[in-house]
């Protein structure tokens, strides 16, 4: 840490002016000024870095000023690095990356809308997270109270990119649905078939879950967590209950490391399975669908022996895990695991024997590897396209670090190879799971509660079924958080889908943005 | 081909019949918590344990008013944990669905003494789920051959949760559509829309509409302690709270997210309603809903 701090100091001795390593492997980097554009270029040219996440925090009543974070990953290294710079209130601006680095885009522009902090030179410094009609609020500023009623809506809520020309047409669809998913809205420009472009207009499930983890008391904040994407509840309870265990110096018992691993790769596994039986839904072969639905269950029947809940909600807390699992409980997972196997054998056996489906799937929604680090794409999509991460293996946490398995990465970036992601990555998680029972330590399955101390910071992440989720957290007095960022791996992956449906077709729509299954709720908050 | 049919013969049928037979249920699954009004000793630390408030204690002069509102229990249990006197037990009942709010709300009066703790079990209301849902799904199964309902299905700001189990519904093992029910795409062709919550500030909108583009006579089924009560996002700066906030609501779901069983029997329940509401089927006798009655003590 050392050397790399003296390099970065001799190189940039105006801007950086102290560094600190309180948490293992998180390095905090501060800086005098906003100015970050010369340290971020030589970060991404020298390291092969990858900027992560940018997020804000208000900072004013305690230290004066704003503080933005910038989270980034160095190829090879174990350590996050984390830039902190500081952001006068009298001077609200910092200078934008989005034209250079199109995947912050997004996420400066909720730090533009929720803390006020304006984004200089962004290309498209519209709103994102509160609609166009939304009063002038910064709704994460200290001053801003969380039950705050605004006035009611007026006017138009967002005016699309026009388009002329003759058979040019705007294909409006949302935010309500046809099928059984979360509300967004798809705006296509289209030429006849072919899509011109494709817009998307989220945060309709907004519901100011950053400003509520604020509010709340930390073991009730658990919960919370789990609801920031439903499907992902243990997860989201894993990764948030990580940070305040790294922040507080929780130990968590071998065991509950054991059990959360386990856990965690259900979770991969019955969404997993779930999307493939939709990905054949969506291009019409509905039997796949209907016995992926079958094998699904036989997984959640386990999860619900295991938790008490078919999503596992209620199991995961600070220190471990809720309930600790009987022998019997133990053997249903082999057994289980056993019959998932051979049912998945058969599933997989049938989406592949179909020729129309992979011609369907193949050259489908095609994202190239180039567009995929270009624009910062993670998890199942960004694997599918050659991006090679998986916090799992590159930052590992929980039994990660006793495990060996296999990182599944195609190249060609099309449905098939999102489809062939997740059919590789259940295989690989069965075997997980029967190493971790295999190696299932004895012990506690939980930490004793301990106070947590006020004014600490740490930053956790987990490999969610869908990519990297990640948290940080600034504790507070009283048991309370005085920040909690929530970064889901759909807030990067969106942008994906926009660049997928250019020069495509609308009908291909519906399996290509199924092929990805982000989260609404998810990137919405 | 032959491979697929072989694989789906040799299956045999995967559908689970509820409701005419109980679900398997796991040992561990937690279901609605229970109360034992009279051996309750303190609220306060359950009340003080419940992630979403579902749990209230309030007191005034020498009386202490305890409230439970399974529309905005998730089961998870805390409750139980905390409470030193056994009398807060979880059980296995999910089918908690019912179409008056008052329904899903317990209330208990105590005599409050000075140093915080209660005694003297003053008033406790019927309880929940005053309805008798067998009868009642067994006289809609009845009536249902050769009639269809049509759900519209509405995420006006769910986590995802409620949506996951509402597929569920779809798939072989639930297989909702045995009872002549389907998800349709559109509120136009819908006589029930399936709205789960918190309704965001930013869906508000988008529901109200849906509901209007919903032909007549529809009904509407709030799910979720979200979507019953806005649950763990309560009411704030971007959420409304729970569905009835904005449009009318005929039926309520409790669950965090209901099991597909327990969305199956709520939706059902609706059923009976719409039909009433077609003239089919004469309504029922009116329950007394969450009436208050005097403990013999």
């Amino acid at each position: 840490m050392t050397s790399f701090f003296e390099e970065l100091r001799d190189r940039f001795p105006e801007q950086v002016r102290s560094v600190e390593e309180q948490i293992s492997g998180q390095i905090v980097i501060l800086l005098n000024g906003p100015d970050v554009t010369g340290i971020v270029q030589h970060f991404l040219a020298e390291y092969q870095a990858r900027l992560v996440t940018v997020f804000a925090e208000d900072r004013v009543n305690a230290e004066g000023v704003f503080y933005n974070y910038y989270v980034f990953d160095r190829l090879g290294d174990l350590a996050w690095v984390i830039l902190k710079v500081p952001i006068l209130k009298d001077h609200p601006s910092f200078p934008s990356l989005a034209a250079e680095l199109p995947a912050v885009n997004w996420q400066e522009r909720e730090i533009q809308d929720w803390f006020g902090l304006e984004a200089v030179g962004h290309p498209n410094p519209r709103r994102v997270a509160l609609h166009d009609n939304w009063p002038d609020v910064h709704p994460l500023r200290k001053d801003f109270p969380l039950d705050t009623v605004l006035p009611p809506f007026e006017g138009e809520r967002h005016v699309y990119r026009p388009a002329h020309g003759e058979g040019v047409l705007h294909i409006p669809v949302g935010p309500v649905h046809a099928g059984i998913i979360e509300p967004g809205h798809f705006n296509f420009t289209v030429a006849g078939e072919p899509i011109l472009y494709l817009q998307l207009r989220m945060f309709y499930t907004h519901k100011g879950t950053e400003k509520l983890f604020e509010n709340l008391p930390i073991p009730r904040a658990v919960f919370l967590a789990e609801s920031v994407s439903g499907d992902s509840a243990f997860s989201h309870g894993t990764a948030f209950c990580q940070a305040i265990e790294l922040a507080a110096g929780i130990e968590v018992p071998a065991r509950a490391q054991f059990l959360r691993t386990i856990l965690l790769e259900l979770e991969r596994i019955a969404n997993h399975i779930s999307d493939i039986g939709a990905i054949a839904n969506d291009v019409g072969f509905v039997i796949a669908n209907a016995h992926a639905g079958r094998v699904r269950e036989m997984v959640l029947g386990l999860c619900e022996s295991l938790t008490g809940s078919r999503v596992m909600r209620g199991m995961v807390t600070i220190g471990g895990v809720r309930r600790d699992w009987q022998r019997a409980q133990i053997e249903a997972i082999e057994n289980t695991l056993h019959r998932v196997e051979r049912e998945f054998r058969d599933l997989v056996a049938i989406v592949q024997s179909s020729n129309s489906t992979r011609e369907r799937l193949e050259h489908t929604g095609v994202l190239r590897p180039d567009k995929a680090k270009m624009l910062g794409i993670v998890g199942v999509g960004g694997r599918a396209s050659g991006v090679d991460l998986d916090v799992r293996r590159d930052h590992p946490y929980e039994a990660y670090r006793h495990l060996l398995f296999r990182v599944p990465v195609y190249q060609e970036g099309d449905v098939r190879s999102r489809l062939m992601v997740r059919i590789d990555e259940v295989s690989e998680s069965i075997q997980i799971v029967r190493a971790a029972v295999a190696h299932l330590p004895d012990g506690p399955h939980r930490a004793p509660a301990q106070p947590i101390p006020p004014d600490r910071c740490a930053m956790s992440a987990v490999e969610g079924w869908r990519g990297e989720i990640l948290y940080w957290i600034r504790t507070g007095d009283g048991n309370r958080l005085e920040r909690c960022k929530v970064k889901d791996p759909s807030l990067n992956n969106w942008p994906a889908i926009v660049e997928t449906m250019e020069g495509n077709i609308v009908a291909d729509f519906p399996v290509t943005n199924k092929s990805f299954n982000l989260s609404y709720s998810g990137t919405d908050r | 081909m032959f491979k697929i049919l072989q694989k789906t013969f040799s299956i045999g049928t995967a559908t689970a019949n509820y409701p005419r037979i109980a679900p398997h249920l796991a040992e561990q699954f937690r279901g609605c918590p229970e109360f034992d009004f009279e051996a309750w000793r303190d609220a306060r630390p359950a009340a003080d344990a419940c992630p979403t408030g579902a749990i209230a204690v309030s007191d005034r002069d020498s009386l202490r008013k305890v409230t439970v509102d399974y529309g905005r229990c998730i089961f998870c249990g805390e409750c139980e944990l905390a409470s030193v006197d056994g009398a807060v037990r979880m059980t296995q009942r999910f089918e908690l669905a019912a179409s008056d709010r008052r329904d899903l709300i317990l209330t208990a009066e105590y005599t409050l003494h000075p140093d915080g703790s209660h005694a003297g079990l003053q008033l406790a209301s019927r309880g929940a789920n005053v309805e008798e849902p067998e009868q009642r799904i067994a006289a809609a199964i009845h009536h249902l051959l050769g009639r269809s309902l049509s759900i519209r299905q509405v995420d006006a700001g769910s986590c995802n949760g409620c949506e996951q189990e509402i597929v569920s519904l779809n798939n072989p093992v639930h297989d909702i559509e045995r009872f002549g029910i389907h998800f349709v795409a559109s509120p136009r062709h819908a006589d029930m829309l399936l709205v789960t919550g918190p309704v965001t500030r930013n869906m508000e909108l988008a529901l109200r509409k849906t509901w209007a583009a919903t032909p007549d006579p529809k009904i509407v089924v709030a799910v979720g302690a979200c979507g019953i009560s806005g649950g763990i996002f309560g009411t704030n700066y971007a959420s409304m709270g729970g569905v009835d906030a904005v449009i009318s609501v005929d039926v309520y779901i409790p669950g965090c997210p209901p099991r597909p069983e327990a969305l199956l029997h709520g939706i059902l329940l609706a059923l009976g309603q719409v039909r009433q509401r077609m003239g089919i089927e004469p309504a029922p006798r009116k329950h007394q809903a969450g009436g208050i009655f005097r403990v013999q003590t």
